[in-house]
């Protein structure tokens, strides 16, 4: 049997959180009443003229700086012609031969390996609006549908990856480390559901060892990390099962249906358009100088790939932990403001209890990082009591649950649980000697090399202190007191 | 003759209401023959002159031009007013925005008193491609006025209106200028905002008025000039009071004419005409020679190539979805499309299209609209290599007078040809001025053109000024 290789090449549009449109002046506020956020521009009413933002411009060059890509000194706009409802003008604003970034690359992670994932382009262009369609889901069986404005005109960064993925999993680890680095950079909300990043997967395969790329088909609505490996791994297997049968993959675009967990083709090559791009006309070539990219670089919020520098080196944080550090923005940022508060919590400790117990706490309250009520003092706090060893980790655990669940101060959960840890050997001692008071039997076979039965005696101890004997002390103490 | 009219208001022997009053007396004697206006408005325009009167009367201090009536080709906004562009898809389409010439118009005191006939979205070059009414040339009911902005000449050369603005995108207002007997000038591409003037080629279209006098074109020009951030395109030059142009002297300026404009293209009443004027120029001292161009067809080729492509883009927006004529019978979206803008739009729009669109389809590209381009460029180091031994080019503005209404009906392109003295001008972005210099033997006036460097309208409102000084050409009245 031919064993195949997959090949992906992932479009992603970022929707830019700048506060207008990249052609006028209308807000770009979510959730507004349907055509509020619009002008004479963005609806494309006859005599009407784009006015590049530049905010647009120079969340463009700070994606082009984090994806390590070549900013061009010039690039132009050019009109992308079809027709279509949300499209006013009945042409797009985008730029399609001297795009405003060139070349770059992402590192992924996948099962602890690293890999890089070349990056082709980077280029501006304008949203469409939105199609409420009525009468049914969507547009199939719909008898009408209403026409709402408001995000036509949106600024959008296209980002296309060289055709370096192999897997599902790859290209889900890398929309999840784009998202992360869109959202670090503070130029987009990363968000696959609500739409303000949005994945567009080319898809094909190619007998092992074959130079040349099999024909690809282009796979849409991944509105989840999940959809998206689903989808992928999806369409590789109806490729492959349909050159096994003896068949062809064709060049089209095909639609992923999440409930069916299948694509269906949306369009095949012969529909496709012809868009007839040339250079926009109303506006000018955009000219960047050095100077202005270099300030571009110097204002932006830190690269994730600059803290991960950072935390390996500098914090000695180990990869795993790191990795986690850099997925999600809210996380990171409680990150820096805890190390920031603390003065001798090491940053490690601080990293290993929020990328494990902290978030795992969270997502049972179905809260995050923004909305905890846990304050950074109090996490601090509580680690402090955690690293003098005054409560056991086991301890700590409860502690942090409660934190998360109620906001309370560490230390009144930890007088309310009794205390802290005890690793006082005098006070230990008592105890322990009236364990082995009581379980003679259970000495007897320590004394005669079942150190393992120890474990019992320690359960006991740990049982009459309520857990909060320091454990590896008490084992010492009962080996010490019986061998 | 503005500053004849500055002065009578400003002294109070003129109201601007009576300015009015006897602007619209005038159209409603003339313009059932005329046919220059699509609509008109004389409730607010006199609301504006009695206002602008009664700050008079209260010696205010004004812009130099308040008072004054002015017609607007209806491819224009003015807020709150039906801009048609002359189309049927566009039909009672009310301007929710003002054109930024219009906000100028406003602060310079202008009264617009209608909205003027044209080629339906500026494509033609006798106005009967408008999908309304036929403007008539003023000087004979059968013969066309020129276009696509002719009935703004035509109300200028019927003494309608004292002056009016119209568009130029390969001459629209410089050949019915010349078909009329009035000035038109078409500034420098960037130096009077788009921004609500309607589309039809981004790259070439410009505002510009008519007027009885080089020396009234220039106060208008001042007043609609200037950089607006909500066009791109505008430039951020200097805008010298155009007026100080008027009357200077233009001895030791040489003038080149090139040869080709000079041979038997051009009709032979025309020519003689042109070169008369030019030796009037010479007798004031300037120098005239013939000069090698050698683009002119070339520019016409490449220029059916680009507007049409850039047009072709610019209405892809009247789909029938948000605005204009929608053929409501059509059950399903793409026949709604075709069938709005098959009904909406006139044969001459659809034909451009059509060749637009041809020209940027895939496989076609590059033989054709990148080939127009690079075309485009070779006219403009030409005119470069030229203006650097000349201070200006002279040339007829026409290769004929205006010709019979319906005389290109069998054969719509050869029209084309009319605009082959001015496409150039545009194609380059170059101001250029067209100034009657005579009549044929059947009374049809023509006119003579005078392009300047890139934002040079001084150079070309000096040489046309002091050649006005000395013929009167300009001061014949069609329809007296």
């Amino acid at each position: 049997m031919t064993q195949y290789e997959v090949v992906i090449g992932m479009e992603v549009h970022a929707q830019l959180k700048t506060k207008t449109k990249l052609f006028c002046s209308c807000s770009t506020d979510f959730g507004k009443a349907p055509n509020t956020n619009v002008c004479q521009v963005c609806l494309g009413l006859p005599g009407a003229l784009p006015v590049l933002n530049e905010t647009t411009v120079k969340y463009a060059i700070r994606a082009g700086h984090a994806l390590g890509c070549s900013i061009e000194h010039t690039s132009v706009f050019s009109r992308k012609n079809y027709f279509y409802p949300d499209l006013p003008k009945g042409y797009q604003i985008s730029q399609f031969d001297l795009p405003i970034c060139l070349g770059g690359s992402l590192t992924i992670q996948v099962d602890g390996e690293e890999k890089e994932i070349g990056i082709t382009r980077i280029h501006m262009e304008e949203d469409a609006g939105k199609l409420v369609h009525q009468g049914a889901d969507g547009i199939a069986g719909s008898d009408s549908s209403l026409v709402d404005l408001n995000r036509a005109g949106t600024p959008l960064i296209e980002i296309v990856s060289e055709p370096d993925i192999r897997s599902a999993a790859e290209a889900r680890a890398y929309m999840e480390t784009l998202k992360s680095i869109v959202e670090f950079i503070g130029v987009c909300d990363g968000n696959l559901d609500e739409g303000s990043l949005r994945a567009d997967a080319n898809v094909s395969i190619r007998p092992v060892g074959q130079k040349e790329f099999g024909t690809r088909a282009e796979v849409k609505n991944l509105n989840s990390f999940r959809s998206l490996e689903r989808a992928i791994n999806y369409e590789v297997d109806r490729q492959i099962a349909l050159v096994e049968s003896g068949g062809t993959v064709i060049q089209e675009t095909r639609n992923y249906n999440d409930a069916t967990g299948k694509t269906t083709s949306l369009r095949g090559k012969e529909d496709s358009h012809d868009y007839r791009y040339f250079p926009e006309p109303d506006l000018k070539p955009l000219r960047l100088t050095q100077a202005y990219i270099d300030d571009v670089k110097k204002e932006m919020p830190e690269l994730p790939s600059v803290k991960k520098e950072r935390y390996s080196s500098d914090y000695q944080i180990p990869a795993g932990d790191v990795h986690k550090l850099l997925l999600d923005l809210d996380l990171n940022r409680y990150f820096e403001k805890s190390v920031e508060l603390s003065d001798d919590v090491a940053p490690g400790l601080i990293a290993k209890w929020m990328v494990g117990d902290f978030t795992a706490y969270l997502k049972n309250q179905d809260e995050d990082f923004a909305s905890t009520k846990v304050s950074h003092t109090q996490f601090i706090s509580f680690l402090t009591e955690i690293d003098s060893g005054k409560i056991s980790g086991k301890m700590g655990k409860d502690i942090l649950e409660k934190m998360v669940k109620t906001g309370t101060d560490p230390d009144k959960l930890i007088k309310e649980s009794g205390g802290s840890q005890i690793s006082d050997e005098g006070e230990l001692s008592s105890v322990i000697d009236k364990i082995l008071s009581e379980n003679q039997d259970v000495v007897a076979k320590i004394k005669a090399g079942k150190t393992k039965s120890a474990d019992f005696l320690m359960g006991q101890v740990m049982k009459a202190t309520k857990g909060r004997a320091k454990p590896d002390l008490v084992r010492q103490m009962i080996l010490d007191k019986t061998v | 003759m503005i500053p004849a009219l500055i002065k009578k208001l400003k002294n109070r022997e003129l109201k601007s209401e009576a300015l009015v009053n006897q602007t619209f007396d005038r159209i409603d004697s003339k313009d059932e023959q005329v046919k220059a206006f699509l609509s008109t408005f004389k409730e607010s325009a006199l609301e504006k002159a009695q206002a602008i009167d009664a700050q008079l009367d209260a010696g205010d201090e004004l812009a130099p031009l308040a008072g004054i009536p002015i017609g607007i080709k209806d491819n224009i906004h003015i807020k709150g007013k039906v801009t048609t562009c002359a189309s049927k898809i566009l039909q009672g389409f009310k301007a929710p925005f003002n054109a930024t010439v219009s906000e100028k118009v406003e602060s310079a005191g202008l009264i617009p008193v209608g909205k003027l006939n044209m080629d339906e979205f500026a494509m033609g070059s006798s106005t009967e491609r408008s999908a309304y009414q036929k403007t008539t040339n003023p000087w004979n009911i059968d013969y066309v006025p020129g276009g696509s902005s002719g009935g703004s000449a035509a109300a200028v050369a019927a003494g309608m209106v004292p002056f009016s603005l119209g568009s130029d995108t390969g001459g629209s207002i410089r050949q019915p200028a010349a078909y009329c007997g009035v000035v038109g000038l078409k500034p420098s591409y960037g130096r009077v905002s788009r921004f609500g003037l309607v589309a039809f080629a981004s790259s070439l279209d410009q505002i510009g008025p008519f007027t009885r006098t080089v020396e009234d074109s220039a106060y208008l020009l001042n007043a609609i000039s200037g950089y607006d951030p909500k066009d791109s395109t505008s430039e951020t030059q200097a805008i010298p009071d155009f007026t100080k142009a008027i009357g200077k002297e233009v001895s030791g300026l040489k003038i080149g004419v090139p040869k080709t404009l000079l041979s038997d293209k051009i009709d032979s009443e025309v020519r003689d005409s042109v070169v008369a004027a030019l030796d009037i120029l010479k007798a004031q001292g300037a120098t005239w020679e013939p000069i090698d161009f050698g683009y002119f067809d070339d520019a016409l080729a490449a220029y059916y190539i680009l507007a049409p492509a850039e047009a072709s883009a610019n209405l892809e927006r009247y789909d029938g979805v948000r605005y204009g004529v929608r053929d409501d019978a059509s059950d399903y979206l793409r026949k709604m499309i075709s069938k709005s803008r098959g009904t909406g739009f006139g044969d001459e729009v659809i034909r451009r299209i059509i060749l637009g669109t041809f020209v940027l389809s895939s496989g076609y590209y590059d033989a054709y609209y990148l080939k127009a381009q690079k075309v485009r460029t070779l006219v403009i180091q030409k005119f470069n290599e030229a203006f650097s031994n000349f201070d200006v080019l002279a040339m007829p503005t026409t290769p004929t007078t205006a010709f019979k209404s319906g005389s290109f009906s069998e054969d719509p392109a050869a029209m084309y040809t009319a605009d082959i003295a001015t496409i150039p001008v545009n194609l380059a972005g170059l101001p250029g001025i067209s100034v009657p210099c005579g009549f044929s033997k059947e009374k049809l006036p023509i006119g003579f053109q005078i392009v300047g460097k890139r934002f040079d309208e001084e150079s070309v409102l000096q040489v046309a000024h002091a050649y006005q000084t000395q013929t009167n050409w300009h001061l014949e009245e069609a329809l007296s």
